[in-house]
């Protein structure tokens, strides 16, 4: 086994190595799904794959939430930074993922307030220093972000903010998993669940992916050795014929998850009956709307936003790479025209987007032979 | 990214929204402890882990000094701590 010596408690990482291959059955196929785009960067930052025996697949799931934003969200965020009264606020990740004229970094460029922040309560405090101006915040992420936006939602009204908005496209990570498994050109064997998501919503949301669709799921950490335990915790599932949910990062994740998160959700937000993912289509009850308690912050229902749809460059194959169909290295666009300093789809953008983490981790390595620079900084999802 | 960062409760700022000063990677900035079980709130000297300015859970130091390792072997240590400064800036 290579590169384990680099690795933090290397006699164990090689004792899991050894027990993968002892409980893998040389004559089948394994394709686990490591849903968080987190474990995808970590996955190819740590050569994980070289750990594990061929016939153990590793397809990289939907968790980026830069990434499977369609392209028409960004267009209608955007529509509201061409206002002259708007500032435009973002985290770090969705400044230079591309809209149909430009990306937010672009429209700033061309003289339109947009402004990173790195906490909703930020761009809450931003419009309380600048009464005289509209601060919309563009949410995005899983439930992992979802209950900060509701917080500071919540702050807004209490203290009578009238000129802060969100733009909430905050989505669910069940019913994304739940249209991948409905998907009919997917296989997949077992799920690696993700870890911070799972600190919010908790193991038991996922105890339907074993009882109705008979597949196990174990919710992991991202150490190199909690990827590789998980994946024991899924091969000796499979061997034993057993099918549930384990829960291998419960040093941090509860099984019930965070009661005051889910409350926060819970009050202020509801399920939109569908949403549109990039590369998945609409998926029903998939993402999150402001309560109509909250219409009056609801930048939706605010300004007119014109609910745009658009359809990704036709050569980019960023929806076959999201459902894990296809490897990034595929898509005819990769490494070519849509490279991180000049991404072409969202997938290529985030650090968590696993054509940015390929390209970081494996393209460059075997293009030029020498280790590559790090994806440029990105905010917290 | 999905990981979280590590941080210690080095002041309690009591009120309403209960907000703390911690300190993360050498910096020290204010977060909202409002995601907190109310039965388990912050105390001084707890590590919890921050997401979005906003304190998500309690953690072990042992598991936050795991954590800290992590972000610097992912090559995101940097990153994580850039969004720490970006906290609760002066705006104007």
């Amino acid at each position: 086994m290579r590169f384990v010596d680099e690795f933090r408690r290397p006699e164990l990482i090689a004792k899991t190595g050894d027990e993968i291959r002892r409980l893998a059955d040389p004559d089948r196929h394994y394709r686990f799904m490591e849903v968080c785009g987190g474990h995808t960067h970590a996955i190819y930052r740590f050569g994980l794959k070289d750990l594990l025996p061929p016939n153990i697949e590793l397809v990289h799931g939907p968790g980026c939430p830069v990434c499977v934003l369609p392209m028409g969200r960004i267009d209608d965020g955007l529509s509201m930074a061409e206002r002259p009264e708007v500032i435009f606020t973002a985290f770090g990740d969705m400044m230079r993922v591309p809209g149909t004229r430009g990306s937010p970094l672009e429209y700033k460029a061309r003289g339109m307030d947009v402004r990173i922040v790195y906490s909703p309560a930020d761009a809450l405090k931003l419009a309380m220093a600048n009464p005289d101006r509209h601060v919309m915040f563009f949410a995005i992420g899983f439930e992992t972000t979802a209950p900060s936006t509701a917080l500071t939602l919540k702050r807004a009204r209490e203290m009578d903010v009238k000129n802060f908005s969100v733009f909430c496209n905050h989505v669910t990570i069940i019913p994304a998993i739940r249209a991948i498994l409905d998907s009919p050109d997917m296989r997949l064997d077992a799920f690696i669940g993700p870890g911070h998501v799972s600190t919010v919503i908790g193991c038991r949301p996922y105890e339907w992916i074993a009882r109705n669709e008979g597949k196990p799921i174990a919710v992991s950490g991202f150490e190199p050795l909690d990827i590789l335990q998980a994946v024991v915790m899924l091969l000796r599932q499979l061997k034993d014929g057993e099918v549930k949910v384990e829960n291998q990062y419960n040093r941090v994740v509860p099984w019930e998850g965070n009661r005051a998160a889910l409350k926060a959700i819970g009050e202020v937000f509801q399920l939109r009956p569908y949403f549109e993912w990039r590369g998945l289509g609409f998926i029903s009850q998939s993402a999150l709307r402001i309560r109509d308690e909250y219409a009056a912050w609801d930048a939706e229902r605010r300004f007119a936003v014109p609910g745009v749809r658009v359809t990704d460059p036709k050569a980019a194959q960023c929806g076959e790479v999201l459902k894990g169909v296809l490897k990034p290295a595929q898509c005819k666009l990769f490494g070519k025209e849509c490279t991180p300093e000049h991404p072409i789809g969202a997938l290529m953008v985030s650090s968590e987007g696993s054509c940015a983490a390929y390209y970081t981790f494996e393209h460059r390595k075997a293009a030029v032979g020498v280790p590559a620079a790090g994806i440029p900084a990105a905010g917290i999802q | 990214m999905c990981l979280a960062i590590p941080g210690r409760i080095v002041e309690l700022l009591p009120g309403d929204p209960p907000l703390a000063t911690v300190e993360v990677l050498g910096v020290r900035r204010r977060v909202d402890l409002g995601l907190l079980d109310e039965q388990d709130p912050g105390r001084l000297g707890d590590w919890v882990l921050i997401h979005v300015g906003f304190a998500m859970s309690k953690i072990s130091e042992e598991y936050a000094t795991e954590q800290l390792r992590l972000l610097e072997a992912l090559g995101e240590a940097e990153a994580a701590a850039t969004e720490v400064r970006g906290y609760d800036q002066e705006v104007t």
